[in-house]
């Protein structure tokens, strides 16, 4: 186990440093990033004094790189629009979007492995193909285009939109109904967020429980005179649920992919709708933060969902 | 591979194939969109760039089976123009993907060691990006056209294939055909891409096809955002997003669109799981 | 004359592929009596091992279908019981071991928590109780320090401790009835040896029955009380061991024994049966063995030869037995 830790966050910090070079690269490098804009007479001189400061243009290449980094972590990006400290912006709307994707990321566990695992209890039978074709259905399904599905639909049954974190009026309601009303514009969105999800973990379950129920063990399982849920829902579960543990980091970019499509349509107050708008104004240095910001919570996520592996598995626990 | 071997092995990847009745449905539906973008010019009742005011936001009637658009287009006329883009962003983005894929994954596999370390870590590193918001990003600093869109989407989805052909390589250098080879003292270009790749090719097929999926999706997604393919060129998904400002008065144009890009989607996730199990030997016969 | 513990009857089990039927085991009978081991001998995919999992009813049901026969334990017909009766069979009255040491033990839990699930089970034991009884089982297999071992994970032993642990399990009831699937195949020759002593001794003390399933003659040489030689889903041979050994009356079964490199005999090369195991898709018509037999006549390609008496208690498929030395 502590080789195994010792080897995991080796490869922690390589890919970290991968990450932030990577961005980096994109932000200053890249054909069409704002550091050719400053050769462009189009461009208002006071942004180019906010690149240059934010940036360090005046400074060799490789230091670019560390001054980008150290004010990266301490908070000095500032952005173009409003000349305000980007992690700033990010805390006061990280909130929103992390109760967004938490809730996601719930209705996709909950709902996606009792499928998966009841699909693969009769495989090929009516009831499996039903699945098969729902989880198909909801891989193929553009998010974008349900959510303006169901907002039509709302619309046309209560006569309102659900729109943002609550309903615009609130006056004359009782503080349950407020309540409920929250729940109802964070649900919404929550699920169709999480439809992606829920197809494809339950086809992950599904074959992951259709591979471990073939196993010698299972076999040795009934052998012993078990009864057939306790071979399935014990023997084999455990087994099966070991690798969706790892499939926890892996949908960290998939949910943040959805949440700047998502709280875009839903008008939600969250970091996805921030970068969205901040890829429409071309304020560079909250895009390219709320992106590393991303692909270090994804590594984060992937090292703990390792972590928990370890922990899970015997074989790992045990080195 | 010789050419009776390889028939064979089509005939009886066929036979697999054919009982999957839903790959089968999917891979109908994907050939009937072929010919419909490749005829787009003689099925297409209207010019689907004319604009005519006097009939715009029209529902669909025997004259415009889909409706028109705010400008008066015939959006019958425009989705199968549409037809042409979705199918050219998705083909062309996975070719580009397929490609560095390969490349990247045989390097990686067949010289191993610290060349393999340090692709994976690349791979790692990519990994770790949220594709879509990165794509939006680049998308957004290289201005959107039908181009940067293909080769973005191409350049940042590469990393599964490569991770399938790396750990194909890494069974199969081991193999005696190989060995032989390398013992015959052919050079490692050769080896690669003539004696390994071909057997490595199975998994490849089944990534490149759900991956044309995905990259329809993508391509929606972004017009979705307003960097998509650019109108007037008809794309699905800026027929939609044109659309969406008229949801309540003209239902047509959210709805049509979104079922064409749904069903080329399932279509194509469909054929690809169908691809899977028929070249999968372990699940042969199962069903 | 004693009754025997296990009937079975005319036992034919038949895979239902998409390629057509594998006839796997095809009208078997034979008996196990209290206290003896009776070893299942055969090439692989001669239908032993579908034998063996027929009786407890595991094979994977589709493809797989026990199309008829009768399976009498203690006068029962285990066909007829239902899934639940069957249950109750299974681990407590018989019991099974399997080759694979390796993949046959769940690598999520403990050998103890797999020991005691059997022992609660059937024994109603609380579950300290039942701690206690795994103990005294892995220090009945000889796995040293068993009050440690019993929290070991599968992974942490070796293969021949963790066949030990199987067989621990699968005896930890005092079943009537063991079938052995190739318990010593995947383990070192010293190993091999010393598994097999103690599954002897342990029979022994028990008064338990075997039915030991195996392609190795050394291993029926050394512990079997009489044998049964399978091929193709027949039986083929069937008698007491001495017999099977010095006055075999098929010449499928004297291939086998001359296949053995013997030590005391010099032989300047090993003698093979010519030819290849069926296609179990595709078999010959008449005698299954007659294109690999030494003594085919036109009378084997026909019919299928029925078991003939050579005397009481060992029998032979072949039309020419009377010949076959």
């Amino acid at each position: 186990m502590a080789r195994f830790l010792f080897r995991r966050l080796l490869q922690l910090l390589f890919t970290l440093i991968g990450i932030s070079i990577l961005s980096w690269i994109i932000i200053t490098q890249a054909p069409g990033s704002p550091i050719a804009l400053t050769m462009d007479p189009k461009v208002s001189p006071k942004i180019i004094e906010q690149m240059e400061k934010n940036y360090d243009l005046d400074k060799p290449i490789y230091q670019q790189y560390f001054l980008w980094l150290k004010k990266l972590f301490t908070g000095k990006l500032y952005s173009f629009k409003d000349g305000r400290p980007v992690l700033e912006k990010i805390a006061e709307r990280i909130w929103n979007t992390l109760l967004l994707n938490l809730v996601a990321t719930l209705i996709i566990f909950s709902l996606a492995i009792p499928l998966g695992v009841f699909s693969a209890r009769r495989p090929y039978s009516f009831l499996d193909n039903l699945g098969t074709f729902g989880a198909y259905l909801g891989l193929s399904i553009p998010g974008f285009w349900l959510a303006y599905l169901v907002i039509l639909a709302t619309v046309k049954l209560f006569g309102y939109p659900v729109l943002g974190l609550r309903s615009f009026v609130i006056e004359g309601l009782s503080t349950p109904e407020i309540v409920l009303d929250r729940i109802w514009h964070l649900l919404l969105p929550a699920s169709i967020m999480a439809i992606h999800g829920i197809a494809g973990l339950s086809r992950y379950t599904r074959s992951s429980m259709l591979e471990v129920v073939r196993q010698d063990y299972i076999r040795t399982a009934k052998s012993k005179g078990l009864s057939e849920e306790v071979v399935y829902y014990k023997h084999a579960l455990r087994n099966a649920l070991l690798p969706i543990i790892t499939l926890f980091g892996f949908l960290i970019p998939g949910l943040i992919g959805g949440s700047i499509i998502m709280e875009s349509v839903f008008a939600w107050p969250g970091i996805g709708r921030l970068a969205y708008q901040a890829v429409l104004a071309r304020d560079y240095p909250v895009v390219m933060t709320i992106l590393t910001i991303s692909a270090v919570l994804t590594l984060i996520g992937n090292f703990i969902a390792d972590l928990l592996y370890g922990v899970a598995d015997p074989r790992i626990r045990y080195q | 591979m010789n050419e009776r071997g390889m028939t064979s092995q089509i005939k009886f990847f066929w036979k697999y194939f054919k009982r999957n009745r839903l790959a089968v449905g999917g891979l109908t539906i994907i050939l009937i969109i072929f010919i419909v973008a490749g005829t787009a010019p003689f099925l297409a009742p209207y010019d689907p760039g004319k604009t005519d005011v006097s009939l715009k936001l029209k529902p669909p009637s025997l004259k415009h089976y889909l409706g028109t658009d705010q400008l008066g287009r015939d959006v019958f006329s425009r989705m199968l123009y549409g037809a042409r883009i979705s199918l050219s962003v998705g083909f062309v983005a996975v070719g580009i993907s397929i490609f560095i894929g390969i490349l990247v994954g045989a390097i990686a596999g067949y010289y191993g060691r610290w060349v393999d370390s340090l692709l994976m870590r690349l791979v790692d590193i990519m990994f770790c990006f949220p594709t879509f918001f990165l794509i939006l990003t680049v998308v957004a600093l290289l201005g959107p056209s039908i181009f940067n869109i293909m080769v973005i989407i191409g350049l940042t989805s590469w990393m599964g294939t490569a991770r399938f052909v790396r750990a194909e390589f890494l069974s199969l250098k081991e193999r005696d055909f190989v060995q032989a080879a390398r013992a015959l003292g052919l050079n490692d270009r050769r080896i690669i891409f003539r004696h390994i790749l071909p057997n490595a090719l199975a998994p490849v097929f089944v990534t490149a096809t759900l991956d044309v999926a995905t990259a329809i999706l993508v391509e929606a997604g972004l017009s979705f955002l307003g960097f998509g393919v650019q109108p007037p060129a008809p794309s699905w998904g800026n027929i939609l997003t044109e659309g969406r400002t008229y949801i309540f008065d003209a239902w047509w144009l959210t709805v049509f669109p979104g079922l064409a890009i749904l069903l080329t989607v399932l279509s194509f996730n469909l054929v690809g799981e169908g691809l899977r199990d028929s070249l999968d030997p372990r699940l042969r016969g199962r069903r | 004359m004693r009754h025997p513990l296990l009937e079975v009857r005319s036992l034919t089990t038949h895979f239902f592929t998409e390629d057509g039927i594998v006839r796997a085991v095809e009208d078997v009978s034979f008996e196990i009596y209290p206290g003896e081991i009776l070893c299942l001998v055969g090439e692989s995919g001669c239908g032993k091992s579908v034998t063996g999992l027929s009786i407890l009813k595991l094979i994977p049901i589709p493809p797989g279908q026990i199309v008829r026969g009768e399976i009498l334990f203690n006068g029962r017909d285990l066909l007829k019981l239902s899934e639940k009766e069957m249950e109750g069979v299974r681990g407590n009255e018989i019991s099974m071991i399997f080759q694979e040491p390796m993949t046959s033990l769940n690598p999520v839990f403990t050998i103890g928590d797999q020991i005691m699930e059997a022992i609660q089970l059937h024994q109603k034991l609380n579950k300290r109780d039942a701690r206690k009884k795994a103990i005294e089982m892995l220090d009945r297999v000889k796995i040293p320090s068993p009050e440690k071992r019993i929290d070991s994970y599968p992974h942490q032993l070796s293969g021949g401790m963790r066949q030990r642990a199987m067989i621990a399990m699968a005896l930890s009831c005092q079943p009537k009835l063991l079938i052995a699937d190739e318990p010593t195949t995947a383990l070192d020759v010293t190993i091999q040896a010393e598994v097999l002593r103690l599954l002897r001794e342990i029979q022994r003390e028990m008064e338990m029955s075997v039915m030991l399933i195996t392609h190795d003659l050394g291993v029926v040489s050394e512990v079997g009380d009489r044998v049964a030689v399978m091929y193709a889903g027949r039986i083929v041979e069937y008698g007491p061991i001495e017999d099977i050994f010095h006055e075999m009356r098929h010449p499928y079964t004297r291939g086998l024994l001359e296949s053995i490199p013997q030590l005391e005999v010099k032989k300047t090369r090993l003698n093979a049966i010519p030819g290849q195991v069926p296609n179990p898709l595709n078999l010959p018509e008449g005698c299954k063995f007659h294109p690999r037999c030494p003594l085919r006549i036109e009378d084997c390609r026909r019919e299928e030869p029925p078991l003939f008496e050579v005397k009481e208690g060992h029998y032979s498929r072949c039309l020419r037995w009377k010949e076959c030395r």
